[in-house]
């Protein structure tokens, strides 16, 4: 016999749930229920006509029957049948069953909508609500198209009852978020604002629900809302606990109400009215002062409870973000909170102090908890504690500590939970790279990660070592020498060897110096590893030693052996067994110039946004922490008075950028801003001319050379006694790469050698470049090399000014040449056919598309070479397109980064003395 | 808003599974075994809060049930944990004392109780009374237990 059956039981049913209930075993729970559906089949089958409360019951133990987890493909009709009855009982569980075993079958969906339809204009207020809670429990589209309109009626006609609004409110929240295009706004939206004023709390409480999510995508709409919120939030806040009786919770007035309200006020920003501001002002000190009185019972539902409203109204603080001491007051009781013996507590303190920590106002406050932060770390039991504890450091991390929360980081690294390694890793490689003052300590940080978490270290972060240590001369040395101690431990991690084969192949000359890692003693280090690595990094290895052939000549021969034996050359791995035979080649046959030129050092990466903060953002979904960097990006100016690295390709870095840069893009030297005293000579000229302002009018001739870089990309730019500038550039759809070779032809050393790209401020918009500095020395004779990376964001017409300034001798030289950007560099050919080419050509009809020009040729006009321009233009050549072949045809599509633009070219040469285009 | 509701025994049998979200069937089975083995092996004195995907679960033992809810992230967890509280009372209210046996033997009660608490994943009516007067209305007709027992026991 059952425990309980209240009111019309349904004894049959609590019979079945027993018998399965004393099954033994999983086959006999089956045979039950097969022998029961054969059962319920039968009597819907049967040719008796069933009676209410036997269809009822039957439908109920289709329904429980499910519910433990079988399928169910009969009943749906009894269960509809079940809707038109006139007795509530049967009518709920027919509901009931439709709620939970929706089916899409049209038929049964329209007898479904139609007994809903009747239901709820039957004024009968149980059976409307049990309607409404079918349509939210569905919630399907046809569902929303069906009631859409209905239910805002219900919601706002003057004798609807107060359950039914409510039912109806959160109805309609329902399908609004399932198909929002459904539910246009419309007179009753004003008429749903004005429910926070009704006397119900119920209704209240259901309307605010319905009136935030509308909020959140009409807020101009709702903007009414917020006084009325304020003034009924004001009017619980300061209620005493007893005054809303069943609305007081715990000793809590209205929590449910409160929280809502809050949730509501936080889709505006702070009220402008100063009346409604200040009230809120009110409610929120309310509501932190509650907070420190005494307990009014000694329950968890009633701390709960009080808390709820409390965090919600610290979130609210934390969203408008503007009253400084409302948001260190919540800082401090989140404080209190962090030292909570209620781990639920501890745990929300850390979590909402994140927030708190990119508040320019409160980062400084929070700060002030990093050793409480640090022992939850340590001491807390559960993981989530911990993983809030861990973000908070990473939230509250700035330049003044985060050597020490990168150290503690690291500590607990070394007995973190499995699952949540990775994000920690991540967190210490952004956080080491962010706030590096000092590249060895990067390094080292970067190698002990792999040194204790070797797995967890993902791609992106030795990636991004290798890049940086590449990017940054200053750090080279002490890398090379720091991973060579590294790899000298007998196990190391596979990262490990992977950075170091790279590191060492790169810049191992720069410790060969020391006899204790002499080039053979590196090769030979790097070798033991070799056969317990795996392909990858066995691939990257063979790399480093050809690497070192260049490197270190006098140990050519060994490296040689190695890649002669069978295993390298016979192995059974392609890619190994070319690279080992195409190295072994490339050793033997090439001369050392052509060795040195081919193995060169690797040029510096162009600067991009850190992979490893994209991978951050990526695990941890976009919002969090993407919010957190914007917010940390604009706050950075006056906290730290630099700009972070995240900020890199926002703009053209054309200039000595003063932000302290770890990417080492915009650090120029500032050398030059400071002239050395000895040259006392010309010190006052020297001062003025040195300041990167005053830029020389464009050498003579110099016009000539940028004329021929429009259709070829490599070449002498500019040359005179002194220097001769060389170019080499590639380009590729919207991006490029510049190589600006300066060659000193003198044989006296240049001083302050400062070459800077300008772009005018309307060149600034449409074309991104981003130079690194150069030496400020340049020997005699030598040639030194910049690169500069090119993004073209939209068209332009200008061309960016190439500025340099040096000392020789004891004169200043200050000159200035065009480069050659220009827009066809980001010309691509596309092919086509004469008709696709007539049609196209044809459309082309509005005069802002056109451009003809008719011009005398200054050249003896030779075909060949018309053809080799058109093509060095950047178009593709379409041959046997254009009816008359003397005329030349082109076609391509300029890639800029925000479009793409299609262009077509006719050249129609007239022999006797005229070209036209 | 509250995404879906589970309620389940120590031993990890389902007892109520209530969603607000339209998911297919295969999916909402492996979400509940997921859920119910990470809430299972979770020690006692660790928080009511577990991150999962992009929602949060907000859990609470009463004798030998679980009640795990799934919120989102901007939720109100401390607030999520008395709704939880809230719908035990609502239960206690109508079964008087209720244990595991009676959501067992009367599921759709506790689906019906739950309906007239929760709509769409928000809470409709925190009024203890107001909740459960609804569905005692419905059991006005009281009968006896000859009457009970007259009934067909298939």
């Amino acid at each position: 016999m059952p425990a309980v059956s209240k009111g019309d039981g349904m004894r049959g049913l609590a019979v079945f749930i027993s018998d399965i209930r004393n099954c033994k075993s999983k086959e006999a729970e089956i045979k039950r229920i097969n022998k029961e559906l054969a059962n319920i089949r039968s009597k819907f089958k049967g040719d008796k006509a069933l009676d209410g409360y036997s269809k009822k019951k039957y439908v109920c133990k289709l329904l429980f029957i499910f519910l433990l987890g079988h399928d169910i493909d009969f009943g749906h009709m009894e269960a509809v049948n079940l809707l038109s009855s006139n007795r509530y009982t049967e009518k709920q569980i027919g509901y009931l069953f439709i709620s939970v075993l929706v089916n899409s079958n049209s038929e049964l969906i329209r007898l479904i909508n139609n007994a809903i339809k009747n239901d709820l204009a039957s004024r009968n207020p149980t059976f409307m609500g049990l309607a409404l809670h079918c349509i939210a429990n569905v919630g399907s589209r046809e569902m929303a198209e069906a009631f859409a309109g209905e239910i805002p009626k219900i919601l706002v006609a003057g004798d609807t009852m107060d359950s039914v609004k409510q039912s109806a409110a959160l109805c309609l929240l329902r399908l609004y978020r399932t198909s929002p295009d459904l539910v246009p706004m419309g007179d009753w939206t004003s008429r749903v604002v004005h429910l926070l004023n009704d006397q119900h709390l119920g209704v209240v409480t259901a309307a605010t629900s319905l009136i935030t999510t509308l909020a959140q995508k009409n807020p101009e709409e709702f903007k009414t809302s917020v006084s009325l919120a304020v003034s009924r939030l004001s009017r619980i806040v300061t209620s005493a606990s007893t005054d809303l009786q069943d609305y007081t919770y715990y000793f809590v007035p209205a929590p449910w109400l409160s929280v809502k309200l809050l949730r509501l006020l936080q889709c505006y920003p702070p009220p402008e009215d100063p009346a409604v501001r200040g009230r809120l002002t009110e409610c929120l000190e309310t509501i932190l002062n509650k907070a420190q009185e005494p307990p009014k019972s000694k329950k968890v539902q009633h701390s709960n409870a009080k808390n709820a409203v409390l965090f919600e109204a610290i979130s609210l603080i934390i969203h408008h973000d503007s009253e400084p001491n409302l948001l260190v007051r919540a800082c401090n009781q989140l404080g209190q909170f962090l030292q909570h013996r209620e781990t639920n507590l501890r745990y929300l303190a850390l979590e909402s102090m994140c927030t708190l920590a990119s508040s320019e106002f409160s980062h400084e406050a929070v700060k002030t908890h990093i050793e409480t932060v640090i022992n939850a770390l340590k001491t807390e039991r559960d993981v989530s504690v911990r993983q809030r504890a861990v973000d908070l450091l990473y939230a509250m991390c700035d330049r003044s500590n985060a050597q020490q929360i990168v150290a503690e980081m690291l500590n607990y690294l070394e007995t973190a939970d499995y699952s949540i390694r990775e994000e920690i890793v991540l967190k210490v490689a952004i956080l080491a790279e962010k706030y590096a003052v000092d590249y060895t300590w990067y390094v080292d940080t970067i190698l002990n990660l792999i040194r204790i978490a070797g797995d967890y270290v993902s791609e992106e972060v030795w990636y991004r070592v290798i890049q940086i240590v590449i990017n940054r001369d200053d750090v080279q040395g002490y890398a090379a020498k720091t991973v060579f101690e590294a790899l000298q431990a007998p196990a190391c991690h596979e990262n490990l060897v992977k950075v170091g084969g790279y590191i060492l192949g790169e810049f191992g000359n720069l410790i060969a110096g020391d006899p204790r890692s002499s080039p053979l003693i590196q090769f030979n280090l790097l070798h033991s590893k070799f056969h317990l690595c795996s392909v990858p990094t066995r691939a990257l290895l063979l790399s480093t030693y050809i690497k070192f052939v260049n490197l270190f000549p006098e140990i050519k021969t060994t490296i040689q052996d190695v890649l002669r034996s069978d295993s390298q050359l016979k192995n059974a791995d392609v890619e190994l067994q070319q690279r080992a035979v195409e190295y072994l080649r490339l050793s033997t046959i090439a001369s050392t110039d052509i060795l040195a030129t081919v193995l060169e050092e690797m040029p510096p990466f162009p600067e991009r946004e850190s992979s490893i903060l994209a991978k951050l953002k990526k695990k941890k979904g976009p919002g969090t922490v993407t919010d957190l960097e914007e917010i940390k990006k604009e706050r950075s100016s006056d906290m730290n008075g630099s700009a972070e690295p995240a900020s890199v390709n926002a703009s053209a870095v054309s200039t000595p950028s003063p932000s302290a840069d770890l990417l080492g893009l915009g650090a120029a030297p500032l050398a030059n801003s400071a002239p050395p005293p000895s040259s006392s000579g010309s010190l006052l000229v020297d001062v003025f001319s040195d300041s990167p302002s005053a830029v020389a009018p464009l050498a003579p001739g110099s016009d000539d050379n940028f004329a021929r870089f429009v259709c070829k990309n490599n070449g002498v730019l500019f040359e005179n006694q002194l220097l001769q500038i060389g170019l080499k550039s590639e380009f590729r759809q919207n991006l490029g790469r510049m190589f600006i070779f300066y060659g000193n032809k003198t044989s006296t050393q240049f001083l302050n050698f400062t070459p800077t790209v300008i772009c005018s401020d309307d060149l600034q918009s449409s074309l991104n470049l981003q130079t690194k500095p150069v030496d400020p020395t340049v020997d005699g004779g030598a040639q030194v090399q910049q690169v500069v990376n090119i993004e073209c964001v939209s068209d332009f017409m200008e061309a960016p000014i190439l500025n340099i300034q040096f000392r020789y001798g004891g004169t200043f030289q200050n000159l200035s040449v065009k480069l050659p950007i220009t827009l066809n560099k980001f010309f691509q050919p596309t092919e086509m056919s004469s008709q696709d080419f007539f049609q196209r050509w044809k459309q082309l009809s509005n005069p802002k598309q056109e451009v003809q020009n008719i011009f005398k040729a200054k050249h003896p006009m030779d075909a060949e070479i018309t053809k080799a321009k058109i093509i060095g233009f950047g178009s593709a050549l379409l041959e046997e397109v254009d009816p008359n072949p003397a005329n030349f045809v082109g076609a391509g599509i300029i890639h800029t980064k925000t479009t793409q633009i299609g262009c077509l070219l006719r050249l129609e040469p007239n022999l006797q003395a005229q070209v036209s285009v | 808003m509250i995404h879906f509701i589970l309620l389940f025994s120590r031993q990890g049998k389902l007892r109520l599974q209530k969603w607000y979200t339209t998911l297919p069937d295969k999916e909402k089975k492996k979400i509940i075994r997921e859920i119910v083995q990470i809430i299972l092996s979770r020690n006692q004195k660790t928080s009511s809060f577990v991150d999962w995907k992009d929602l949060k679960l907000v859990y609470k033992r009463y004798a030998s049930l679980y009640f795990c809810c799934a919120i989102e992230d901007q939720d109100n967890e401390l607030l999520t944990l008395e709704v939880v509280h809230r719908y035990v009372e609502l239960l206690d209210r109508y079964f008087g004392n209720v244990c595991e046996l009676d959501i067992i033997f009367n599921f759709e009660k506790a689906y019906f109780i739950l309906d007239e608490f929760i709509i769409g994943g928000e809470v409709q009516e925190t009024s203890k009374r107001s909740a459960v007067k609804a569905i005692e209305d419905s059991d006005m007709l009281q009968e006896t237990v000859e009457e009970y027992m007259n009934k067909p026991a298939f």
